[in-house]
Formats: structure tokens, C-alpha cells, sequence
């Protein structure tokens, strides 16, 4: 084996160097001082020769440098590996395996300093040494990681793997990955096997690779000599850009359906206080804040349960915002029905307080609320198309608070109560519905759902006092376009948007897309004024 | 009881001495302090960022009034709140001026604020240190700039990106406002001076706040998988960036692949994001909380006791407000006396040190010497130095890499000048300094 071969090699140059005496443990234990060190070309170096060694602790070492998990005690300069624990950080050692201490402050160790070029050259390393794992995934991870960077010194494993790899997939991967290393081979036949083996691989880097070869050099002659060669090649390109635009769109669309989520979440809220109460309520967007902050003090309170502080999260903003909402509600906003002039001021007066209230007692400073693992990282499609977990998600859960709303609303006492009153007040009094309640709980749950949609920004955007602003015209729009009073309108209109947006975006960039958005709804409105879905029947007003 | 008419008479006249004596001491007394104007925003959209520097001009005039204050009277701080609104900050330096009549104000963060502000310093002949980096092509005669200019801050970020790490094409993004625009046009003036072609450059803007990055991300990294290295040369602002940069961690782009420099953001900032999408990606500054000098040591230390929390971090305006009261005290010190014209003119050439090594010297450009310092971002919200330059580099008001900016140079110290916005081709001045 070619590792075992360089391994003896340096061995042996190793020994040469320094004392006929050294054995391969003073090597390792030496080359990791280097690693120590701070001059950062000699770490290059010592990462390299590290990664000739043949020993099983090089992979581990390689592993916790890329991920910065490689430390140094200060106390007596030996190397550790350090991962969170309960109470402070877990080490082990690196030189015997055993663990060391389970709760060592961060303060007594020193982190070995990396910068992108070195964990970037670890990061291949590593990849070189995973295309033998256990695991398919990492192997096929592996040779993903070894397409975008091809290197002729990876050629000898790839060829290595390629001869053990038993899975179709992963196989024509690692074939892939060796072609992108001989697309320049002097062979033609190699060339061509190469430019072969990429036919129909959907991944954005083996396009770049092929149209590099088809390019012309600066005299005018082609890259890729043999005509033969570059026909298959430009075939190759063709085929794979006709499945990229197909993708494109379905990435467009997602792209739309997470920013209309985002809409609806904002929106529904007041869809609920301003399309069904028909109160013009300025500080929604301060409710979506409190929300978020929400999240941020649930996260503060179990930090070690980062993961499931957002599912804990969502009821708790639910009654935090909703009970606020109540409070506007019983203390201002009853003695003001029916005067909206009015009304748009006292509530516009609420948000700054709201967001001064939190400026002083949170600092003006944006508080960082932390994305669980389970949110972060995206769904490989294939080379082409990934959606973002944290998107996806979100759109999921708009969906579900859409129907839980809708099934509150029809389905639900309080749900026919609501509706009697907004339809007919008079009415439902006199039937012995209190209508003050209904209204203070009405309220109440739009801003809850408010509360709801900051835990969902929290995950996407800043958690500061400003938050409620920026969304407070989205969601205004979305209503008023939707029609008001109507929570399908809301829906159609928030996802109609959102994929509008997205697929303008690219065409003229996103200030004008927004600009775009705002011309045709203004447009829109005054063809038809009640919005997409116009409430009818006798109650409307006029 | 009858009382003499003498007596009364005494009593009325000792009542008056008394008062007229209150009245003289309490006129001495307000005349024995020197008023500093804080000129910042407390509340609004910019309070996240320009709060700090409020602190820490009180901090620096309460230390200083332990040293003993200043020409023998104490320093009194006056603080306004602007509010996040520019025209405010007018009004707000007119009042510090005309009903304070403050002596020297320290204040702005925003451009636009700055540019507010310029007509009522100049026309009541104030004093203002402006802390933050910025577009350049100004020069006021009341202004001192102890902040970055492009040329201290993007162009040598750039320089790094392209001879260290080897990039070949540029994503210059931005927020939709005068200083990334007036950035980014002078990196893409510079980047073609290099010879990179206009392909090799995608310029992006987007609104404030912006906080839907998929599309975007998605074309970066359309554009940096052309087989050359891509680097992104983010004037992006404040808030915009946590979205940013979840985007791109979320769609895969990581810091090895794509780095990300950026001009706005700070270890302030990053105390407000969860760093982990962050990790490995770089800024440029004058100065990291994590360089180490005794200066930066002591500078440290007494803001935790100032402020009381030893979690507060220290960024590069505060060492630029910090440098800017040094600077003014010196000079101060120097010529006696707090007057406007004679302490802008005694404060040209004068030097203090830097907090991260070396000196900032005001320039007749109303600029300083600065280091360049580029990091890369830690997981603990700090900057790991992994390049800086040899020696300061010389603030330059007019940078040198647009045509029209090109011939104009601003020279206060030249008695053939004195002026901002002198052509040196029809060797007159504009007028306007700003």
C-alpha cells in the first residue's frame, strides 16, 4: 500500500533527521508540538507529515482540529481533546486515549490555533482516510469532499476505495472524484473514461470541472486537445445543465414557500386582531418580539437542553404574548373601539414602549438565541437541489398553525363565539354571549399566535428590540391583500407573494423585488379593494 | 423689636454681598469645567451599536478627572440622545453648541448622521471626533475622522484576500446605502486596476434589515463554484448579518470554501449572534479586543470596572473614541487653552499610542495612522489575528483609485491649502469640505 510505503519512508527520514533512537511515538508526540506552535506554515507542514503517519490517534487528531476541538492544557502543556460537558469541558488525551478530568473550565485550556487553509487541509486529509469507513454516509460524504477539491495525491486512495466500494452510489462518487483528477491526465483514453464517468452526476462541480476544459487557452487552442473528448464532455455539460435549471425552479419555489411561511407566521396573527376585530393593531410586531424573547430567556433557563428548549419555547410565548395582548386589550383598546384613528396611535404608542421595556431590561444589544442542532444544516437532495432544515421546518410548522387555527375557529365553542360576535355584537350579547370576554381572549389569541411566529424568527433573524418592525408592513400587507377578515386569503396571499418575490429576486435584485411586491399590491388594491378573497353577505360594512 | 434703619440697611447690603457672591463663585465654578458633548444615540435602531461609545467617553472623562482633570477644571460630560434620527442629530449638536456651549463633542456612528451634523459644526465652529470607519471623500475643517477610511480597512482587506489566500473573484454584497455603495465602488475601481476581469465580480445590494438570504446564498455559491476561489467582501449592516451568515452555514458554504471578510462587524456585534455559523470566517479592523499590549490590557480592565461586567467586550470605534480623547487632551495640554482653532491646529502631528502597539498620529487630513488587522472569528466571539500590516497606514481622505476623488487631496497644516477639497490640477479649492 502506497500509505505504508510514504509511511516507511518518512520513518525512516524522520530518523534520519533527528536520532537514529526516535521511534514513531516520539514522532507523533513531536509533530504535535508543531502543531502547537504559532507560526502557521509550520503547522502546515506538520499537519502534513502528521498525516503520513500510520497511526490509528492521527485520524482523531485530524478530526478535532478540523471541528476546533483540539486543546492544550496550560497547566502542563500536554494535548487534549475537549467537548462540552455538564459542568465545564470533558477532556481526553491525545497521546494515551484516557480521560483526563470531566469538568475542566475553558480558562485552563489553551485552543490550538487554526486558520481556514489549515482546517481546510485537515478536512482532506480526513476525507482521504474516510473513504475506507464503516459508515456509508461518511464514505460517501468523503468522496464528495474529495470532487471539490481534486489533488493527485488523493488518486491512490480513491483508486483504493474504488476497488473495495460495494454500493452503486458511493461507487460512481469515488469514480467521480478520481475522474476530476485525471480530466488533465496525458492519456486521452484516461481523459475520456473520466469525462465518461461523470455523465449524469447531478453536482454543480463537475460542470464547472467539464466547461474548464472546454474552455480556450489563451492561444487560442482548446484545453482539452481531442475533439473526441471534448464532444463527450460537451454532451456531458448539456445533459447536466437541463436537470440544473430543473432544479433551479424546484429550489425557486421552495426558496418562495419558506419567505411565504415566514409571511403567514407574521401575518396570521393579525389576521386574527385586525381582519376579524378590525383592530389596527401597531404593536403586533412588538408581539412577535416578545415572542423571540421569549425563546431567548427559555434557552437561558435549560442551557443544556438546547434541543427541546424550542418545542418548550412555543407555548410559553404563546401565553407570554398572549397575555400581554389580553393586558393592551382590557386596559386600552376596549375604550376605543370603533375610533381606528385613535387606536393606530395608542397601539403605535404601546410598541415603543414595548420596545423600550426591553431595551432596559434586556440591553439594546441583540440577545443570541441558539439554533439546536436539529435545525441547522440542509437536506441533500442531490448536487443540485438542498433544502435548509431550519426552512423546511418552518414551513411545516406555519402549515400546522394555520390548520390549528382554522380548526379552533370552526370547530371550537370559543371559535363560534368569536365568529358570532365579529359578525353581529348586538346579537350575540343579547343571546348571553359576553362579548367583552370574547373580545379581550379574541385578541388575546391573535397576539399569542404572534408570540408563536417570533419563536419560529428567532431561528432565522436577529433577536433585538427592532425585530417587530421590520415585520409589522410585511404582515399588514399580506392581510390586506389577502382580504380582510379571512384567513384562506391570508394563506394565498402570504405563499403567492413569497414566491413571487423569489422568482423576481433573481431577475433584478432584491431591493427592486420588494419595490416590485409593493407597486402591484398598490396596483392590485385599487382594481379590487377588499382583496383576493372579499367577504360577502349583509354583515360587511360598506 | 425696632429696627434701625442702619441695620436694615446692613443686613440688606450683607444679604447682597452674600448672593452676588454665591452668584460670582457659581459663575467660577461653571466656568471651571470643561464640557465634553456625547453626540450618540441612546435610543432607536442605532443604540445597539453607539450606547458603548457613550460609555466609554464617560469613562474616559471620569478617569481623566481622576488624573486631576484638565488645565487644573474638572471635565463635565454632557450627554444628549439624538435618538436614531438624523436630523435630530442636528438640532442635537446645535443645542450641545449654542446652549451648552460644549467645548468639544464626540458623537455620530451612521454617515448620514455625520453628514447632518456638518453644517451647524462648521457654521458655529465646533469640534467633532467622529469614531467609526467610513466611505472617505470628506475632510472637514471642524471634523477629526479617527476611524478608518477605505483605505485602512477595505482596501487592505482586499490586498490579503488576494495575495494570501489567493481569490480570483469577488462578491462585494452590501446594505442599500452611501457606504457600502461608495466602498464597493472603489474596491471595483481597485479590483480592475489588478486586472480582474468584470466577470469575476458580482455586486449584490439588498434593503436594510434584509433577512431572507436564500436566494442570494444560493447565487454566491452558484458563482463561487466556477473552479476559482471566491471570497465575499461583505459592507453588509448590523442586523442583516445574522441571517447572512445562518444562510450560508445552513446552505453548506463554510468559511474554508467561501470566506466571508466583513467591515461591520465586531466583537459588539458577535456578542449578539450565535457564533457557531461564524467560525472561521474574517473581518478587518484597526484594532481586536484580542491584540496583546499592555495599552490594551489596561484599557480592558478599567472599562469591566467601569462598566461593572466583566462580559462586555471592547470593539474598534471605542479605541477610536478612545485614541480621539487622547488626542484632544494632548493637545489641549499643548496649547493651553480649549479653543476650537487653536486645538485643531495644535493637534496635527501630535501622536498617541494605539491600544493594539505603535502610534496613531493625526495627520493634516484630519486622519490617522492606523494598522490594518485581519481576523478570523473564534467560537467565543473573539478575532484570532491571522494578518496585519507592517507599519500603520496613513489615513487617506480622498482615496486614490476613483478618477474624480484622484486629484483632490484635504490639507489643513499647508498655509498655501488649508482646505479639504483642494484640486491639485486647477490648484483651487472647492469651497465645500464636505
Amino acid at each position: 500500500m502506497m500509505k505504508t510505503f510514504l509511511n516507511i519512508v518518512f520513518t525512516v527520514a524522520l530518523a534520519l533527521l533527528f536520532s537514529p533512537a526516535m521511534a514513531e511515538e516520539d514522532s507523533f508526540a513531536q509533530l504535535l508540538n508543531e502543531l502547537g506552535g504559532t507560526n502557521l506554515s509550520k503547522k502546515a507542514t506538520a499537519l502534513d507529515q502528521l498525516a503520513q503517519l500510520d497511526d490509528e490517534r492521527v485520524l482523531p487528531t485530524l478530526e478535532a482540529l478540523m471541528n476546533n476541538a483540539l486543546y492544550q492544557q496550560k497547566s502542563d502543556n500536554q494535548f487534549v481533546f475537549a467537548e462540552s460537558a455538564a459542568d465545564g469541558m470533558k477532556i481526553t488525551s491525545v497521546v494515551t486515549g484516557a480521560v483526563l478530568d470531566e469538568a475542566v473550565s475553558s480558562r485552563d485550556l489553551r485552543k490550538i490555533i487554526t486558520n481556514n487553509s489549515l482546517r481546510s487541509r485537515a478536512r482532506n486529509l480526513v476525507a482521504a482516510t474516510r473513504l475506507m469507513n464503516k459508515k456509508a454516509e461518511v464514505r460517501e460524504a468523503a468522496a464528495l469532499e474529495l470532487i471539490k477539491s481534486p489533488n493527485i495525491e488523493f488518486l491512490q486512495p480513491l483508486d483504493n476505495a474504488i476497488a473495495r466500494e460495494k454500493v452503486p452510489a458511493i461507487q460512481q462518487a469515488l469514480q467521480v472524484a478520481r475522474g476530476a483528477i485525471t480530466l488533465d491526465h496525458p492519456d486521452e483514453i484516461e481523459r475520456l473514461k473520466a469525462v465518461q464517468a461523470m455523465d449524469g452526476f447531478e453536482h454543480k462541480q463537475v460542470i464547472t470541472l467539464l466547461e474548464q476544459r472546454l474552455q480556450k487557452n489563451a492561444d487560442g487552442s482548446f484545453v482539452e486537445p481531442s475533439a473526441l473528448v471534448r464532444t463527450t464532455a460537451q454532451e456531458v455539460v448539456d445533459g447536466l445543465k437541463k436537470s440544473e435549471m430543473f432544479y433551479k425552479i424546484i429550489e425557486d419555489t421552495f426558496f418562495g414557500l419558506s419567505l411565504g411561511s415566514v409571511l403567514l407566521l407574521a401575518a396570521v396573527g393579525l389576521a386574527i386582531t385586525f381582519g376579524v376585530m378590525g383592530v389596527i393593531n401597531m404593536a403586533h410586531g412588538e408581539m412577535i418580539m416578545l415572542g423571540a424573547y421569549t425563546t431567548y430567556v427559555v434557552q437561558l433557563l435549560m442551557p443544556n437542553n438546547i434541543g427541546a428548549s424550542l418545542i418548550v419555547a412555543v407555548p410559553a410565548a404563546f401565553l407570554v404574548a398572549g397575555l400581554m395582548g389580553v393586558i393592551i386589550e382590557r386596559g386600552v383598546i376596549r375604550f376605543l373601539y370603533g375610533r381606528p384613528l385613535e387606536t393606530l396611535l395608542a397601539t403605535f404608542g404601546i410598541s415603543l414602549i414595548l420596545q423600550q421595556l426591553v431595551r432596559t431590561i434586556f440591553s439594546p444589544l441583540n440577545r443570541s438565541v441558539i439554533t439546536p442542532e436539529w435545525m441547522s444544516g440542509s437536506l441533500e437532495i442531490n448536487g443540485f437541489l438542498s433544502l435548509t432544515y431550519n426552512r423546511l421546518y418552518i414551513v411545516l410548522f406555519a402549515l400546522a398553525v394555520l390548520f390549528g387555527l382554522m380548526l379552533l375557529l370552526k370547530k371550537s365553542f370559543f371559535g363560534l363565539q368569536m365568529r358570532a360576535v365579529t359578525q353581529n355584537r348586538a346579537m350575540a350579547s343579547s343571546m348571553g354571549i359576553r362579548t367583552g370576554w370574547v373580545d379581550a381572549m379574541t385578541f388575546g389569541l391573535g397576539s399569542g399566535i404572534a408570540g408563536i411566529a417570533g419563536v419560529a424568527l428567532s431561528q432565522l433573524t436577529n433577536v433585538g428590540p427592532n425585530l417587530g418592525q421590520a415585520y409589522i408592513i410585511d404582515s399588514f400587507m399580506v392581510v390586506v391583500f389577502g382580504g380582510v377578515g379571512n384567513l384562506w386569503g391570508t394563506f394565498v396571499a402570504a405563499m403567492g407573494l413569497g414566491v413571487a418575490n423569489k422568482f423576481i429576486e433573481p431577475l433584478s435584485g432584491a431591493v427592486l423585488a420588494k419595490i416590485l411586491m409593493l407597486v402591484f399590491i398598490i396596483l392590485f388594491i385599487q382594481r379590487r379593494p377588499r382583496g383576493l378573497f372579499a367577504l360577502k353577505g349583509r354583515f360587511v360594512e360598506g | 423689636m425696632k429696627i434701625s434703619k442702619s441695620t436694615w440697611l446692613k443686613t440688606v447690603q450683607g444679604a447682597a454681598v452674600a448672593a452676588s457672591l454665591s452668584f460670582v463663585s457659581g459663575m467660577a465654578m461653571a466656568a471651571d469645567t470643561i464640557k465634553v458633548g456625547v453626540l450618540h444615540s441612546l435610543s432607536g435602531t442605532m443604540a445597539i451599536s453607539e450606547t458603548t461609545l457613550k460609555d466609554t467617553v464617560l469613562m474616559l472623562v471620569e478617569e481623566q478627572n481622576k488624573k486631576g482633570g484638565l488645565l487644573g477644571k474638572k471635565l463635565e460630560a454632557v450627554v444628549v440622545d439624538p435618538a436614531s434620527n438624523w436630523p435630530l442629530f442636528a438640532e442635537k449638536a446645535k443645542e450641545l453648541l449654542e446652549k451648552e456651549k460644549v467645548d468639544v463633542m464626540f458623537g455620530c456612528w451612521t454617515s448620514v448622521s455625520r453628514k447632518s451634523v456638518l453644517p451647524v459644526v462648521e457654521g458655529l465652529n465646533g469640534l467633532l471626533f467622529y469614531p467609526v470607519q467610513y466611505e472617505g471623500e470628506e475632510s472637514s475643517k471642524n471634523v477629526f475622522y479617527t476611524g478608518a477610511a477605505p483605505n485602512q480597512q477595505a482596501i487592505p482587506a482586499v490586498d490579503y484576500l488576494m495575495k494570501d489566500v489567493g481569490v480570483k473573484r469577488w462578491v462585494l454584497a452590501g446594505t442599500d446605502y452611501v457606504y457600502p455603495r461608495t466602498t464597493n465602488k472603489i474596491l471595483e475601481a481597485y479590483l480592475k486596476s489588478k486586472g480582474v476581469a468584470a466577470e469575476d465580480i458580482m455586486i449584490n445590494y439588498t434593503p436594510f434589515g434584509h433577512s431572507d438570504w436564500q436566494t442570494i446564498v444560493s447565487d454566491v455559491k452558484k458563482f463561487g463554484s466556477a473552479g476559482k476561489k471566491t471570497a465575499v467582501v461583505s459592507t453588509i449592516n448590523g442586523d442583516a448579518n445574522v441571517p447572512f451568515y445562518k444562510e450560508l452555514a445552513n446552505q453548506g458554504v463554510s468559511a474554508e470554501d467561501i470566506p466571508v471578510v466583513a467591515f461591520s462587524v465586531g466583537e459588539e456585534e458577535l456578542s449578539g449572534f450565535d457564533t457557531k455559523p461564524l467560525v472561521g470566517h474574517l473581518a478587518a479592523w484597526n484594532y481586536f479586543m484580542s491584540s496583546e499590549s499592555p495599552e490594551n490590557d489596561a484599557f480592558i480592565k478599567a472599562w469591566h470596572a467601569y462598566i461593572k461586567n466583566t462580559k462586555r467586550v471592547t470593539n474598534d470605534p471605542m479605541e477610536a473614541t478612545y485614541i480621539g480623547f487622547k488626542l484632544w487632551v494632548k493637545a489641549v495640554e499643548k496649547v493651553k487653552t480649549t479653543k476650537v482653532d487653536d486645538v485643531s491646529k495644535a493637534i496635527i502631528g501630535l501622536e498617541v499610542p494605539n491600544l493594539t502597539g505603535g502610534t496613531a498620529k493625526m495627520l493634516p487630513n484630519h486622519h490617522l495612522t492606523k494598522p490594518v488587522l485581519i481576523g478570523e472569528i473564534q467560537e467565543d466571539g473573539q478575532f484570532q489575528t491571522v494578518w496585519q500590516t507592517e507599519a500603520e497606514v496613513p489615513g487617506d481622505a480622498w482615496t486614490d483609485f476613483l478618477p474624480e476623488s484622484k486629484k483632490i487631496v484635504a490639507d489643513w497644516a499647508d498655509p498655501k491649502i488649508m482646505c479639504g477639497n483642494y484640486n491639485t490640477e486647477t490648484k483651487t479649492c472647492s469651497g465645500q469640505n464636505y
